[in-house]
């Protein structure tokens, strides 16, 4: 089997090979749905129209698409270092744990600081737990020399464990059986959106989007400019792509391992600020939820640049979306559809990349030589 | 109770939660020592768990289930290894892949065949792996004090499939210390160049490391839904292809220590049910959730190179690209 590396057109590099994976992992999808024996088009046209048929189902989208978003772009910037962060479950879980430790301390002392700054510094905290829960693993292959892969998934169950037991013992709500913590106070948590655009004449119903999209886009235009824009951005960038360049270029490898492992833990961090922050203003078990491994198929698929990452979020915030109307409808159809469409995704939108792009080349040369 | 009966207690849920982690851990040993880095143990086991169930079910028999449970594993072990060898795509990410196709996958079918939420009917009868007494188990109980116990009750009395486990140690250390195919599987994890060289086929070497995984996945995946439990649960492996990854660290790719290092897991497990909702004195009420995160802890402490260093083959997670 020769496998050489394929050349391709810019164009059809970035949009055509990740589309073309969408669209057979789709039919793969597709063909589970046959199996299971459902239509495939009738569960098309149910799932986008619960996805996209109304403002309310838009909104619903858009606070999915949130998520994949953060968990998204955690992904793609440490692939941009060479980098396969896995954590981003775990990162989001401190994240969590960091924002509800804040939001306790605001309430009990509610003169702290001044109102407006609350919501503010809960995100911050967030982003601080989510990085210092990445930083770890990139300390320990910087300095250590242990990959990062293994670190971060060991370190996922860790984090799924301290969540249980904080839950239980130290920042739960007192006398809940539930585990999750007391409400936060009202100024830290985040403002809906239908909320946020009443005052301008804006008249949405009330979904669980909230101005964690705002932040979100702002991240997507953050990651935009550091990465391709900075300094540093370009240190993250040739240290992925070649570390002994990089080292004799002055760059320090390990210094630009632990920091672009600490941003990929801050965004990651979006997610509990989304979730625990935006929505259910508590913290609560599990709010993680697999975004973060959906997170990796949004990287991938969006070839780790942020547009193609809003892109892909969107798509997977549709398809969550419109899973859950779907599986209304269809109790055949459950929303773990979307876990297939995702693992058949990484599949080829990232291991099997290199037949797609050799099928993608055998089409395009195909369709010179008819022309 | 007296302190034997409770050490007997202990040790047989200890082999009884290690099983799955053994069967894991010889699958990831194969691979990984054939340079094939493979991080869907969890998901092949757990495809494993629900195509046996579900084949039990149907036919009756945990016979069928074991050999459908080894052939839903071997199916993903072979997309892992169309991606990793033949298309040289990333090992991570195949497996990453593999696991969330085979958590969405059993639970989408499950619900869709049984409309249960992903699980199966509980299985019953011959459609269970049962325990098995050994010969002489009740006699030495009767006669042998001390260990006679420790043999009734921790030794013998356990289901096909953990034996099976217990022999595949035994079986991967032979083939792999000590034969020319083992020899080999072994020179294409640390030097796959070499063996081109020697006009060996890399690929096939690699698929065939990677199908031995898939089939041991899949006893593992097999014992945990039709012996440890009786049915498919949804997301039932819980973790446990990822505390087999760490256990294969922890033994640095050796077998019999990687055995020990799952034994080890099974008692801290063990030990962590035990003591749910114990109050000891001095402590006060047992955080289980701290020896539950103990394998994870130690294999991040020992891959850090705290405690000996880790070793892995070398070619390993390295897509082999033949000169030409």
């Amino acid at each position: 089997m020769s496998a050489a590396p394929v050349e391709l057109p810019r164009w059809a590099d970035t949009a055509l090979v990740p589309l073309v994976s969408v669209v057979a992992a789709l039919l793969v999808a597709g063909l589970v749905v046959i199996g299971i024996g459902e239509n495939p088009l009738e569960a098309t046209a149910l799932l986008l129209r619960g996805a996209l048929g109304s403002a309310e189902g838009i909104g619903f989208t858009l606070y999915y698409a949130t998520n994949f978003i953060f968990t998204g772009l955690a992904v793609a910037v440490a692939f941009h270092a060479g980098l396969f962060n896995i954590g981003g479950e775990g990162q989001a879980t401190v994240a969590g744990i960091s924002a509800a430790i804040a939001c306790a301390a605001l309430g009990a002392v509610p003169g702290l600081i001044p109102g407006f700054l609350a919501a503010p510094l809960a995100i911050l905290a967030a982003a601080a737990g989510g990085a210092f829960w990445a930083f770890i693993p990139g300390w320990l292959q910087a300095k250590r020399g242990s990959h990062v892969v293994i670190t971060t998934i060991m370190l996922n169950f860790v984090a799924a464990t301290l969540i249980v037991y904080l839950l239980r013992e130290v920042i739960g709500k007192p006398g809940s059986m539930q585990p999750e913590t007391p409400d936060f106070p009202a100024g830290a948590v985040l403002t809906p959106m239908h909320q946020f655009l009443a005052p301008v004449g804006i008249k949405l119903p009330p979904t669980p989007l909230n101005t964690a999209f705002l932040l979100a886009l702002a991240s997507l235009f953050a990651v935009w400019l550091l990465i391709w824009r900075t300094r540093l951005g370009y240190a993250i960038r040739t240290v992925g792509a070649n570390p002994r360049a990089a080292a004799y270029a002055g760059i320090s490898p390990a210094a630009v391992t632990m920091i672009a492992m600490a941003i990929s833990g801050a965004l990651a961090g979006g997610l509990a600020v989304n979730e625990a922050l935006g929505v259910q203003h508590r913290l609560v078990l599990d709010f993680t939820a697999g975004y973060g491994f959906v997170g990796i198929a949004v990287a991938l698929m969006g070839r780790g640049h942020p547009v193609g990452v809003g892109l892909a979020a969107l798509l997977f915030g549709v398809l969550y979306q419109g899973g859950a109307e779907l599986s209304f409808d269809k109790p055949t159809i459950t929303r773990d559809m979307v876990v297939v469409i995702g693992g058949v995704l990484i599949l080829f939108a990232g291991a099997l990349d290199g037949l797609f792009r050799r099928l993608v080349a055998g089409a395009l040369r195909l369709g010179e030589s008819s022309s | 109770m007296d302190l034997l009966q409770l050490v007997a207690l202990v040790l047989d849920s200890t082999i009884r939660l290690s099983i799955p982690l053994i069967c894991a851990a010889m699958a990831g040993l194969w691979s990984e020592k054939a340079g094939v880095v493979d991080i869907g143990l969890e998901g092949k086991m757990l495809v494993a768990a629900f195509a046996s169930a579900v084949a039990s079910f149907v036919t009756g028999s945990a016979w069928v289930g074991l050999c459908a449970g080894i052939l839903a594993s071997l199916a993903l072990a072979l997309v892992h290894g169309f991606a990793a060898i033949t298309w040289r795509g990333n090992q991570i990410v195949s497996g990453v892949a593999i696991n969330m196709l085979a958590a969405g996958l059993t639970v989408v079918l499950g619900n869709a065949w049984y409309g249960q939420g992903g699980r199966t009917p509980s299985l019953e009868g011959a459609a269970r792996f049962g325990d098995i007494t050994l010969p002489f188990a009740r006699w030495t109980r009767e006669h042998v004090p001390g260990l006679g116990l420790l043999y009734d009750e921790v030794v013998s009395g356990h289901a096909v499939p953990a034996y099976l486990a217990f022999l595949s140690v035994l079986v991967t250390a032979l083939v792999l210390g000590r034969t020319r195919f083992g020899l080999r599987i072994r020179a294409v994890g640390e030097n796959p160049a070499a063996v081109d060289t020697a006009g060996i086929s890399v690929a096939r070497l690699r698929y065939a490391a990677v199908a031995i995984c898939g089939l041991l996945c899949g006893i593992g995946g097999t014992y945990l839904a039709t012996a440890q439990a009786a049915g498919f649960l949804p997301h039932m492996t819980a973790g446990r292809g990822f505390i087999a990854l760490a256990a294969v660290i922890f033994a640095n790719w050796r077998p019999w220590p990687a055995l020990g290092a799952c034994l080890l897991f099974g008692l801290l497990d063990a030990i962590a049910i035990r003591l749910q909702g114990v109050t000891l004195p001095g402590i006060g009420l047992v955080p289980v959730e701290a020896i539950q995160a103990l394998p994870y802890l130690m294999t991040i402490v020992l891959l850090a190179g705290f405690i000996g260093k880790a070793a892995p083959p070398r070619a390993s997670g390295l897509p082999y690209v033949k000169e030409r």
